[in-house]
């Protein structure tokens, strides 16, 4: 069982984001962190592989001045390589360029019967490079696992719904992608630690890749950035620090809207 | 000026066009000259009033797609539908599991870009300008499309107020759907609806939500059983929801439902990025969290710095006292 998992490294949650004014794009200046979103994406594959017996978990991501910092937290975890395209043509790239890039990297990885994804990222959160990567590769697609098991030649998933969730079953290869809480990712070891320095992380731009600089980046990107504004704020009302009384305001507060 | 076609991707469930879709067809009709809808479903006869009563002449249909999940046929069909010459301006769906799923496949097959979450639309001369919310919220993205149409957009539940147009039918038209080829084979054998009782989170007047704060999966039940009393629906922020405690169907933000109550009620909830989203627009917000700085503080009316856990049984027994 050969597992590829698409993963992004992204710009520590913790520090409030940013728009560059001049590109209107978010800054990446600062040290990547592997998207937690990400983690269960690898934790699944790393489990999936363990239950088959054999095969292997590879990593693919597309980052800025060849960042690797989020891809060896997911080779601690375990996964055993990773190809990275970093290439400075790649800024500005719309969900479809980069679920191009992606695509082509992993045409790469020999044998994979199955790709894994985040349902979106913790920061663009566009949640259609799953599906676009699906349609680029001609591979079937199920979005929103909550549970995946392999039977044969089967992938058998529980997907979120609005109601609830549906039983589907999906011929390999896909393409999957999995909610956050599919399941609980490993903390990597210092053994994993110390491993994941030496495992191989193949660096490549977009002509490695066989794509032409204009279907990517700010080139291929079909879309632009007009005006950045800020949203209108909503007032904040009063705040008290309860001294026994909050239940009363609380209360005074809804019969005031006549809600009760 | 208005564009001169804009597809909407309709979705129903039970007979009955959501309320999103209407919403969509709606601000359509504010943008082009002819609105029509997509629909993959064995029911297009029965939602055809609805569709046309909100502005779509006509409506496309797949049929029922046997079990199928959407993106591969009905992106198929569209595509097909446009390639046959019958473009419009623009493709609209709702940020949904089956809208986010065609409108991907849709992308990739069209080699179109697809704005995704927004909030708005506008016409700029012949072409489409969307307004995309980041940053929890606090800042708005204007963004166009540089490339040739179709252009195609995601937008938000309750971005829009649905409107009757006091249209009559929509006109049903069967289209076909391409063999999916490699891509085909995805499945639903069996459906699980989990029961909730009380109003949907989607419509109720009154949410209350619980997080973190909670400490305890335990404590929920305090979220439940005030939601209660107040006729509302439970809700949770997605740390909860990932951590197990409450079904991802209780889930406001986001990745969850977008809830625009008249009273918002966060209980334990710090107000990340990811849950603001979701609340923002709710018309009354009162917060209760033990953290003075907790950013839900900001966007509160009225804020409890405090205990969750004394001050929802108070608000409970006050409530029972009535």
């Amino acid at each position: 069982m050969n597992v590829v998992v698409c993963v992004k490294q992204i710009p520590d949650p913790a520090d409030p984001g940013a728009l560059d004014p001049t590109t209107k794009t978010l800054k990446r200046d600062g040290k990547l962190i592997l998207d937690e979103s990400d983690s269960y994406g690898v934790e699944m594959a790393l489990q999936l592989v363990t239950t088959a017996g054999g095969g292997e978990v590879t990593l693919v991501s597309m980052a800025p001045n060849g960042e690797v910092s989020g891809l060896r937290t997911a080779l601690a975890m375990g996964a055993a390589k990773a190809i990275l395209v970093s290439d400075d043509a790649l800024a500005g790239s719309d969900a479809l360029g980069t679920a191009k890039v992606l695509a082509k990297a992993i045409e790469r990885v020999e044998g994979a019967d199955l790709v894994l994804t985040a349902t979106e990222s913790s920061d663009g959160y566009t949640g259609t490079v799953p599906e676009q990567i699906a349609g680029l590769l001609d591979l079937p697609s199920v979005t929103f696992a909550k549970s995946i098991s392999i039977e044969g030649s089967i992938v058998k998933i529980q997907r979120q719904t609005e109601a609830g969730f549906d039983d589907v079953e999906c011929p390999l290869p896909a393409l999957v992608s999995v909610t956050a809480g599919v399941v609980e990712p490993r903390y990597p070891s210092f053994k994993g630690i110390m491993a994941a320095k030496s495992k191989p992380v193949d660096t490549l731009t977009v002509a490695d890749l066989g794509l032409d600089a204009s279907q990517v980046g700010w080139a291929g990107a079909g879309q632009q950035i007009v005006s950045i504004a800020e949203a209108p704020a909503r007032e904040a009302g009063e705040v008290f620090e309860d001294d026994g009384t909050a239940a009363e305001k609380i209360v005074a507060f809804l019969d005031d809207l006549k809600v009760l | 000026m208005a564009l001169s076609k804009i597809w909407v991707l309709a979705e129903a469930t039970d007979g009955k066009v959501t309320t999103t879709t209407l919403e969509l067809l709606t601000k359509a009709r504010s943008l082009a000259d002819t609105v029509e809808a997509i629909y993959a479903g064995g029911d297009a006869d029965a939602i055809a009033g609805q569709l046309g009563e909100f502005g779509a002449s006509k409506v496309y249909t797949t049929g029922d797609l046997a079990g199928a999940l959407p993106g591969v046929p009905v992106s198929g069909a569209i595509a097909a539908l446009v390639e046959g010459g019958n473009a419009p301006d623009a493709i609209i769906a709702a940020t949904s599991y089956v809208g986010r799923d065609i409108a991907g496949r849709l992308s990739a097959k069209l080699d179109r870009t697809v704005i995704t979450n927004n909030t708005d639309l506008e016409v700029d001369g012949s072409n489409l300008v969307t307004t995309e919310p980041v940053f929890g919220g606090s800042t708005d993205v204007k963004t166009t499309f540089t490339a040739a149409g179709p252009h195609l957009v995601l937008v938000r539940p309750k971005s829009f107020v649905a409107e009757s147009a006091g249209g009559g039918a929509a006109a049903v038209e069967t289209i076909a759907v391409p063999d999916g080829g490699k891509s085909a084979g995805a499945k639903i054998v069996n459906r699980h609806v989990e029961e909730r009782e009380g109003p949907s989170l989607d419509e109720a007047a009154i949410v209350v939500s619980g997080g973190r704060g909670l400490g305890e999966q335990d404590s929920f039940a305090l979220v439940e059983e005030l939601a209660k009393l107040l006729n509302g629906a439970p809700g949770a922020s997605r740390a909860i929801v990932d951590a197990g405690w409450v079904p991802y169907s209780y889930q406001v933000g986001q990745t969850g439902k977008v809830v625009k109550p008249t009273v918002y009620l966060a209980a334990g909830i710090s107000g990340a990025t990811q849950h603001m989203v979701g609340m923002k627009g709710s018309k009354n917000i009162i917060a209760i969290n033990k953290d003075a700085e907790a950013p839900i503080f900001a966007v509160s009316d009225l804020g409890i710095v405090g205990d969750v856990h004394k001050v929802l049984p108070q608000v409970i027994e006050a409530l029972k006292a009535r």
